[in-house]
């Protein structure tokens, strides 16, 4: 029996080898991929997002239980950095995981981001799509600790939510582009903690300065404290309604639309960029090259118009 | 690309010394790996079921305890008994010679005791990660 048949039965390890298999884009994982993406349909991807030590994990934790005793299946990825200098990961994220049911109920995947510098693994909504083909109904997908301009969360989820803590700075922090503008949710994580209420009050304000449309949703900002279970209720509520209020007002559709025009975009950028840099790895001695540079014999603008002439046209 | 090797770290039982393992976790880190660490406390149905779902070459545990006895071969029933049997398992710990030969008998890969040099595991590992061999299908 090959894997993929063993998958169809629901046999947990076929699942997590072929997220493997996909995460090291072995040898065929664009047709396995295919395959897959065939019986995926419309279901729930959550993104939770934050600094580091907002207190993601222990928020999915929670959340992933709220799931759970409303009779809902969840699959959970965790993704962490991979080292740019060894190429090794540290990935914790399951310490803060705890009690979980069966895995065919909760389904728990830490990955390295292994390059990618968006806040997520270059293979993360792929693996979502397995995932979801495996039958589970909501995925929730937790970045990496994150600063300013790290959202590549925004195309692999439907709903966002923002995790700040009191200490992430004023609403100066929060008024410049990024973080705010990508999230539909927005939780004080710790908040028992000196300053939430005037971190609450200045993004209260700065998300009425946000120009908006009036039929638009309605940003909640909850005060959260994720290891006392405080307000998570309340987080829940409003990941769910926001779930529902794009699902009846087409936004859902339009934003899943724009996210499957994104991938073919990527999958094409990624597949002329490779091929591209394997021409001109045959061809051309970068040595040569950066030597010319260097010495001011050539500029870099240039010898890139020269490059794209000589092996770019087709 | 070459496939990274992904290790599961893990304390089973009752035993909150972490130092050791988080050295481990680290060296292997900075060793390339890709490193699944999981804290303390745990039992091992988490730990196996956290091998399976992560899908790991090998799962390293420390044990301080003095509970290896129990503890290995409880963690390599489970690994049978739910068809992990090929996941690598090694541990380290404080365990005589005669106790480390009885626990490889029974199916612990290796068995590292205080003073091992990291390089030693690391090594270990990549030499036992690279015998394992799939001939299984995927489509």
């Amino acid at each position: 029996m090959t894997v993929l048949e063993k998958f169809y039965q629901r046999d947990i390890r076929a699942l997590s080898r072929i997220i493997s298999f996909v995460e090291n884009r072995e040898e065929g994982y664009r047709q396995l991929l295919g395959e897959l993406y065939r019986m995926v349909g419309h279901g729930l991807r959550i993104g939770i997002t934050g600094p580091p030590g907002a207190g993601k994990s222990t928020l999915v934790n929670r959340l992933v239980h709220r799931f759970v005793a409303d009779g809902k299946t969840v699959a959970v990825i965790a993704v962490d950095p991979t080292s740019p200098f060894s190429g090794g990961a540290l990935l914790g994220d399951r310490v803060r995981m705890q009690e979980f049911p069966a895995a065919e109920q909760v389904y728990f995947r830490s990955m390295a981001t292994r390059g990618a510098t968006g806040g997520l693994a270059a293979a993360t909504d792929n693996i979502a799509v397995v995932m979801e083909a495996f039958g589970y109904d909501v995925v929730l997908i937790e970045t990496v600790g994150v600063g300013q301009v790290e959202l590549d969360i925004i195309d692999a989820c439907d709903t966002v939510v923002v995790t700040l803590v009191p200490e992430s700075g004023d609403a100066v922090q929060a008024m410049k582009a990024g973080l705010m503008e990508i999230s539909d949710v927005m939780v004080i994580n710790k908040a028992d903690r000196p300053g939430s209420e005037n971190l609450i009050d200045e993004l209260k304000s700065a998300l009425h300065l946000q120009k908006r449309d009036p039929d638009a949703w309605q940003i909640p900002i909850i005060a959260t404290e994720g290891i006392n279970d405080k307000n998570i209720d309340l987080l829940y509520e409003k990941i769910l309604e926001h779930d529902a209020f794009t699902r009846n007002n087409g936004r859902f559709d339009a934003h899943r639309r724009e996210q499957i025009k994104k991938k073919i975009i990527n999958i094409l950028r990624n597949r002329f960029q490779r091929e591209f840099l394997d021409t001109l790895a045959g061809q051309v001695s970068f040595e040569q090259i950066v030597d010319d540079i260097y010495y001011g014999r050539q500029n870099p603008f240039q010898v890139g118009e020269d490059l794209y002439d000589a092996f770019g046209r087709k | 690309m070459a496939e990274k090797i992904r290790v599961l770290l893990a304390k089973p039982g009752l035993d909150g010394h972490d130092r050791g393992i988080k050295v481990i976790a680290a060296a292997f880190r900075d060793a390339g790996m890709e490193v699944i660490y999981t804290g303390l406390r745990q039992t091992p149905p988490m730990i196996v079921d956290a091998a399976i779902q992560e899908d790991v070459d090998a799962i390293g545990v420390s044990i301080l305890s003095g509970a290896h006895m129990t503890l290995f071969p409880a963690i390599l029933k489970e690994m049978k008994e739910k068809g992990a049997g090929d996941i690598i398992l090694f541990g380290g710990g404080i365990v005589p010679d005669e106790e480390i030969k009885e626990l490889e008998a029974l199916g612990v890969a290796k068995v590292f005791t205080p003073g091992a040099p990291t390089e030693e595991s690391i090594r270990f590992l990549r030499e036992a990660v690279g015998k394992k061999k799939s001939d299984e299908k995927i489509m």
